[in-house]
């Protein structure tokens, strides 16, 4: 039998390893499927320029993070990322905005089919895909400031008294806070307010809405500004935690998209529950079990190779995955969105 | 005639002037290399046609679809190492029929006992027993001379039948994706290739065993003639020679063998170009007649009626679901035999060159600038769209040097500009697609057959 200490090492690896990180990379996952589930409900369509425009607002957070830092500014132990944060917002929606202006709107009016409009948005992604490249290469860049830890694991192990540490990095501790408060914030908005409201009622029946004197203009300019939000927050905290690179936001989409269906399409709910089956499942997958086996078997029984379900490079393959159950076994999600 | 064919007319001859333009004006060698990437985009940009035009499937993953043809060239025409396959052979080909077999007992179990339990559970037992021999494999195979091999290599055929293999690879893949995908809403499909296309790019680049990685694979055997053996083949010399006869003449007989050289080495390079050029014209050929045949009998009639109006289609009796995935299955075929064609063109097959925006967005906007649903739209947008491709380079650089030409060398704006001018050609092509398809979505050719 294992000891206590070594079941406890077990536990906190982990937390560490999986559960921690699982959480803030799944926080993030949530917020940028809940953009593309909102667009989804009130515009329907899916949105494949979402990746490209948290690059987008993450280049641009980053551009006024510098600028603060040259003139000195900056939040003490907090990233400074997070003063430039409502800047970014407004510059983000103004793009948004414009891109609606000369794209989406005119299919919009013209009653397109979804497809269409999904390849238009394909052609934005690109468009905006190129100038984030444009403005900051392909490079990875690095623009968390602060602390970088709220506990480090040599911290915790002196604490604990154990072999094992359970570090927390700022950004992940600010992405769990940020996230909680902001899909509260939604919520309200979409059940208490006015607005929310009326958004509710255009996604559910457009006609209907229409005919009882539902702006649908500013339905959608709501819907985006919404989007904006939940993109340029959940963009900047991913950036935090990981670093900017823009293919990996580019990346991002496949597992956005997946926890969006898996969580059902058009449900606020599902994208959430959605974006922690996709980040929990990839890392539990990927994770070596090596050094947890260690700790509870005995010396005979323990593993030579690594113990792992699948090789980090493979990690879209765990939302393709997921995505393949869903629609072969329950194709409305969780949540029972929209299918046909 | 009509003023449908005018069009043709014009846009091809403008097209074939653009060529000779660079042909004359540049080289010729660099105008055929034009011409041959032109010719297998035109075929990658039927291949999209066909999903969209005639079925109005989106395809994201053409990326991916196009890279299981380069694989397929390789696996195909590569000599076999045989070391690699005496160490590792068996237990990846053991790996591989246990995958399978858990994969059809699974599907047994599910039809026969529709107990889901059960089959997670088999499913789970073949994952972890293929990995178990799969890991083993791979690990032998790759340590074997790992800086020139280190994979199986291939089965030594002839190039030309990866062609047919790529095809058939593809068609594979999106079966699989449209039998998942397909009958629920019209943009799963979409989410789909995109993910089914990471995953093919990521397993190209990280099974060092079946494909070399990252480490590439180059040296893939020629379908056509060598350069060095032309240049020493007799029949070759007399016909350059007859064919510089007049120029030749004009110089002294002590230049005559040097001046022979040059002209040799050029024509054998010229030569090597026009053989492909005849391959890939007589696929293309073969493509657009057995494309027009099917767009025209009853099969066609029926898929632009789905297209069309769905609901109508099925309330007629057609099985919608059963036609858009015929289509999106042929459509990738087309996709697949291009991607083994341009592995063989270029010689060499590079996992880490299949990026979205070469591979899947480019081919879009032929697709979409040529015009949805015609074939020759297709073509033309393909040497269209090429054709600028390759001549927007320069121009951009250009561009970017001319407006900071003003600015000092070393000036951290210019440098940056001059850096990331490559990006311009991304937002430049995704306006083009942008713009094209709201102002004009018929493209240069439009649909012809539109009325029924």
């Amino acid at each position: 039998m294992p000891e206590l200490t070594d079941i406890l090492n077990s536990i906190i690896l982990l937390l560490n390893f999986v559960f921690v990180p699982g959480l803030a990379y799944g926080s993030q996952l949530a917020l940028g499927a809940l953009a593309v589930t909102l667009v989804y409900a009130i515009l329907r369509f899916a949105n494949f320029a979402q990746g490209d425009t948290m690059a987008f607002s993450t280049v641009i957070t980053i551009l006024i993070t510098w600028l603060l830092q040259k003139w000195g500014i900056t939040l003490g132990s907090v990233p400074t990322a997070l003063l430039a944060l409502p800047l970014a917002i407004i510059v983000t929606l103004i793009y948004i905005l414009l891109t609606d202006k000369f794209v989406y709107a005119y299919y919009r009016k013209q009653n397109s089919k979804p497809i269409t409009v999904v390849m238009a948005s394909v052609g934005v992604m690109f468009v905006t895909g190129g100038l984030v490249r444009f403005v900051l290469g392909p490079e990875h860049h690095v623009f968390a400031d602060g602390a970088r830890f709220i506990i480090t694991a040599r911290e915790f192990k002196t604490m604990a008294g154990l072999s094992e540490g359970l570090a927390i990095k700022t950004s992940q501790f600010l992405t769990i806070t940020i996230a909680i408060l902001l899909v509260g914030f939604v919520f309200y908005f979409l059940q208490k307010t006015k607005t929310g409201k009326a958004m509710r009622a255009y996604a559910d029946n457009q006609d209907l809405a229409l005919l009882s004197g539902i702006d649908p203009d500013k339905i959608v300019r709501v819907t985006w500004a919404l989007a904006a939000i939940l993109s340029t927050i959940a963009g900047v905290l991913y950036g935090l935690d990981k670093g900017f690179m823009a293919n990996s936001y580019h990346q991002m989409l496949l597992p956005m998209f997946a926890a969006v269906i898996v969580g059902g399409i058009g449900s606020p709910m599902g994208a959430i529950v959605g974006g922690f089956v996709i980040s929990f499942s990839e890392l539990i997958l990927t994770y070596a079990y090596k050094k947890f086996l260690i700790y509870l078997l005995p010396e005979v029984l323990q593993p030579d190779g690594l113990v792992q379900f699948l090789g980090t490079e493979y990690k879209f393959a765990v939302s393709f995955v997921i995505l393949v159950i869903v629609l072969l076994l329950r194709p409305t999600g969780i949540f029972k969105g929209k299918v046909i | 005639m009509s003023r449908y064919n005018i069009r043709v007319a014009v846009s091809f001859g403008m097209m074939f002037l653009l060529l000779l333009m660079v042909g004359l004006g540049q080289s010729w060698s660099l105008c055929l290399s034009i011409v041959n990437l032109c010719l297998i985009s035109a075929i990658m940009a039927m291949g999209v046609n066909i999903q969209w035009g005639y079925a109005g499937l989106f395809n994201v993953g053409i990326m991916g679809f196009t890279a299981l043809g380069g694989l397929s060239a390789v696996l195909i025409s590569k000599e076999s190492i045989k070391e690699a396959v005496n160490a590792g052979g068996l237990k990846m080909l053991l790996a591989i029929l246990i995958f399978s077999l858990a994969i059809a007992l699974g599907l047994y179990i599910h039809r026969k006992f529709k107990s889901k339990g059960l089959v997670v559970v088999v499913l789970l037992a073949g994952y972890f027993i293929t990995r178990y021999f799969y890991l083993d494999a791979s690990q032998s195979i790759e340590a074997i001379n790992p800086a020139f091999s280190g994979y199986l290599g291939g089965l030594e055929l002839p190039v030309i039948l990866s062609w047919i293999v790529g095809g058939f690879l593809a068609a594979g893949a999106a079966w699989l994706i449209g039998k998942i995908s397909l009958g629920l809403r019209t943009d799963y499909l979409a989410i789909a290739t995109l993910g089914i296309s990471e995953i093919i790019i990521a397993i190209i680049k990280n099974e060092d065993w079946l494909s070399r990685g990252v480490k590439n694979v180059t040296g893939i055997p020629r379908p056509v003639p060598y350069e060095i053996d032309l240049q020493q083949a007799d029949w070759f010399n007399e016909l350059v020679s007859k064919f510089y006869a007049g120029s030749l003449d004009l110089l002294p007989v002590s230049e005559q063998a040097i001046a022979l050289r040059d002209y040799l080495s050029d024509a054998s390079i010229v030569f090597v170009k026009l053989c492909y050029s005849g391959l890939f014209l007589a696929v293309l050929l073969l493509i657009i007649i057995l494309a027009s045949l099917a767009l025209n009998s009853p099969w066609g009639r029926m898929v632009r009626a789905i297209r069309d109006n769905e609901v109508a289609a099925s309330a007629m009796g057609k099985n919608v679901t059963q036609r858009h995935l015929q289509i999106f299955v042929i459509g990738s075929a087309i996709a697949g035999v291009s991607g083994a064609m341009l592995a063989t063109y270029n010689g060499q097959f590079t996992p880490g060159s299949y990026i979205p925006l070469r591979y899947t967005f480019l081919i879009w906007v032929m697709v979409i600038v040529g015009g949805s649903g015609n074939n020759l739209g297709s073509v033309v947008g393909g040497f269209l769209i090429w054709f600028l491709w390759i001549e927007a380079e320069p121009v951009g650089f250009w561009l970017a040097d001319l407006s900071t030409s003003f600015l000092e060398k070393d000036n951290y704006l210019r440098q940056h500009l001059l850096n990331n001018a490559q990006y311009i050609r991304l937002i430049f092509m995704g306006a083009v697609l942008l713009v094209v398809m709201r102002f004009s979505p018929d493209g240069i050719l439009p649909e012809t057959n539109k009325k029924l």
